[in-house]
């Protein structure tokens, strides 16, 4: 996310990338008429996701994680900050990238495989919809065998028999496979994918999860939403760490999650089970869980109810960026000089 | 040692389906000993939710308990009349479920539903209800202004804090709990479970833990159980189980977890995808997943045994009966 290096990898096209720049997303708390409410779910999160790597935003449930990937695939429009892919703004409605192509190059995977597709339809009805939108140079059987070519590489064998097949006869495991073929069959270069694995079974996780690290090495580029850090780590090269709306921890995924500096990054990684590890103690006040909502009027770090360290600053402004390490940021006045 | 608050024996649960009927628990023996805490495991579909349900009798058509008996301190759970059974849940044995947004009435404050549970188990007056109650939500970290509070009006964790005080206001003996952290966040799990063991401590019940998530299990079980397509496969000391792990099947879902510290290297996790129980092989119900299956496997099914020193360590596997280090 070090923004100058990458705008500058984009217009010298050497790599396509996906990116947010000081994004902020407001939602609207009523529907009043005039001095309507707001919370603001994303306040000026940056980052950017390059082809074959994988960016992962980890954070609890409303930290505005799955907004930011919503507001890639123009679910929402920002209400401040500029969303580019490869250098051309989304949202600019006199530019020249179309909501058809943006669809063509981003692609979204969401956590229910039960909800994404469609009972009544086969998974070859799945798979020709974005084909012959998408790829609409391909006729006749040529659409039948990029479909079937597509099933074969999300490990759905024998193809054939896949794609006469209904939703409800695959497993869940299967279903997100179905999911993940329908996003890449367009020629997608960036897939957000939003929790893709929380709903499916332990023992066949890491069966997707190895699918999407595979996908990588052929240039495609992840925004992995999660609120399981272990597979962050394990899965993408960079990690962010989301708290409120705040981006509040960045950087290399081994950096992230083996030095956190945050406190908020340290207080997830405490708590984090993992075999072989003992429990301690970590916060014996449990009234000390305030989580606020925020507000376009809201001042300071989100996190200042909860932190250790709070020091009267942190309840005036959000903290600059500080750079810990070569590739790790981080946004707490402990570190700021 | 001391008598098992709970003894399952046998227990068989079958969903009765128009393609046969599907065992769901298949012949599970299982002691639960006082002030306990004994974890169950395995991916959705094992049968361990339908265990937990089986417990208390909740189980309704297409479920039912084909065999086995359920003794809660001697008395079989299977063969109590209606009123008994009224009177054994909740006093004797309550449940704490997984999502607390469909386990707390959305309409009733929360404080009307704790007095319900007291005044509909107890004698005593409406007055002394309440205090109870108010006592019980102090004991989960709630302000007793919380009373009359509606569930929407509290978040995910404290919901889930109030389910766990209605499941603790009777003092009961036993506490189930399926998957009751699954749809938290790290850090409330985490603060919730710390609660949970101050909590234990002072009332000594014993807790049957069913998740998947085998980390939180390693951390706070003393027994683990594993199972597997309605099958016991591997029973025994937490440490032992996550240390040395004889059933393939447990070894295959220790290695699906990605570690926050240890070395980062690909994992392969378990191949093929969980068995239907409509259509089970003869042998071994793992024979189609398992590296180190042959001709014993495929023609008889392994029996739960135990095979080291302790004999409080058990699996179900042929190739560790054959003393073969997997």
């Amino acid at each position: 996310m070090s923004h100058a290096e990458s705008t500058a990898a984009v217009r010298d096209h050497q790599i396509s990338s996906l990116e947010a720049d000081n994004l902020v997303i407001d939602f609207s708390l009523d529907n009043a008429m005039f001095k309507r409410k707001y919370m603001r779910a994303v306040n000026g999160v940056s980052f950017t996701i390059k082809a074959g790597e994988a960016l992962a935003i980890v954070g609890e449930s409303g930290s505005g994680k799955s907004t930011c990937a919503r507001a890639l695939s123009r679910l929402y429009e920002p209400t401040d900050g500029v969303l580019r892919l490869n250098g051309q703004n989304i949202n600019d409605k006199n530019g020249c990238l179309s909501r058809e192509e943006l669809a063509k190059q981003v692609q979204m995977v969401f956590q229910d495989p039960f909800g994404s597709l469609n009972p009544v339809h086969t998974i070859r009805h799945h798979l020709y919809r974005p084909i012959r939108i998408h790829m609409s140079h391909l006729k006749g059987a040529a659409v039948e065998n990029y479909m079937l070519e597509m099933l074969e590489k999300v490990g759905l064998s024998p193809a054939l028999q896949t794609a006469d097949k209904f939703p409800h006869e695959l497993s869940g495991g299967q279903r997100q496979r179905v999911a993940i073929a329908r996003a890449v069959a367009t020629g997608a270069k960036f897939i957000l994918a939003d929790e893709p694995i929380s709903m499916l079974d332990v023992s066949i996780r890491l069966g997707i999860l190895n699918l999407m690290m595979d996908m990588k090495e052929d240039g495609i580029g992840f925004l992995y939403i999660t609120h399981d850090i272990a597979t962050a780590r394990y899965f993408a090269e960079r990690t962010g760490v989301m708290y409120v709306g705040h981006m509040v921890e960045w950087g290399e995924s081994d950096s992230v999650t083996q030095t956190p500096q945050h406190p908020y990054t340290q207080l997830l990684i405490s708590a984090v089970p993992e075999i072989g590890r003992q429990r301690g103690i970590v916060n014996k006040d449990h009234t000390k869980n305030q989580i606020p909502l925020w507000t376009p009027a809201s001042l300071g770090c989100p996190f200042a109810l909860r932190c250790p360290k709070v020091k009267p600053v942190c309840r005036e402004k959000m903290p600059d960026v500080t750079q810990v390490a070569d590739d790790h940021y981080v946004r707490c006045f402990a570190f700021t000089k | 040692m001391n008598q098992p608050v709970l003894s399952i024996r046998n227990l068989c649960v079958d969903y009765v389906t128009d393609d046969g009927n599907a065992h769901a628990v298949n012949k599970v023996d299982l002691d639960i000993y006082p002030g306990e805490t004994v974890g169950l495991a395995g991916e959705s579909g094992c049968g361990k939710s339908t265990l937990a349900f089986a417990i208390t009798n909740l189980h309704s058509a297409p479920a039912l308990i084909t065999g086995g008996e359920i003794l809660f301190k001697g008395q079989d759970v299977l063969k109590m009349s209606d009123e008994q059974l009224r009177q054994f849940r909740w006093a004797k044995t309550s449940m704490v479920f997984q999502s607390a947004m469909n386990a707390l009435n959305p309409v009733i404050v929360i404080g009307d539903q704790l007095i319900d549970v007291i005044l509909a188990h107890e004698n005593v007056s409406l007055a002394q209800a309440k205090q109870r109650a108010e006592d019980s939500l102090e004991l989960v970290g709630i302000h007793t202004s919380r009373m009359q509070s509606y569930p929407h009006q509290l978040s995910g964790g404290m919901r889930q804090r109030v389910v766990i005080a209605i499941a603790l206001v009777l003092k009961p003996k036993l506490i189930i709990m399926d998957e009751p952290t699954t749809a938290l966040d790290v850090v409330v799990e985490r603060d919730i479970m710390d609660q949970l063991y101050e909590l234990k401590e002072k009332f000594g019940f014993a807790i049957l833990f069913i998740s998947h998530d085998l980390g939180l299990m390693g951390q706070i079980a003393d027994r683990v159980g594993i199972m597997y397509a309605g099958k016991m496969v591997e029973l025994g000391a937490t440490k032992d189980i996550m240390a040395k792990p004889q059933h393939p099947y447990t070894k295959g879902l220790l290695r699906s977890f990605p570690t926050i510290f240890g070395p980062k290297v690909r994992l392969e996790g378990i191949p093929g995808n969980p068995l239907n129980l409509l259509q089970v092989p003869d042998g071994c119900y793992f024979q189609e997943r398992c590296e180190r299956c042959d001709q014993t496997c495929i023609d008889t099914m392994p029996m739960l045994l135990s095979h080291s020193l302790q004999d409080t360590h058990q699996v179900a596997c042929h190739k560790v009966s054959q003393g073969e280090r997997l």
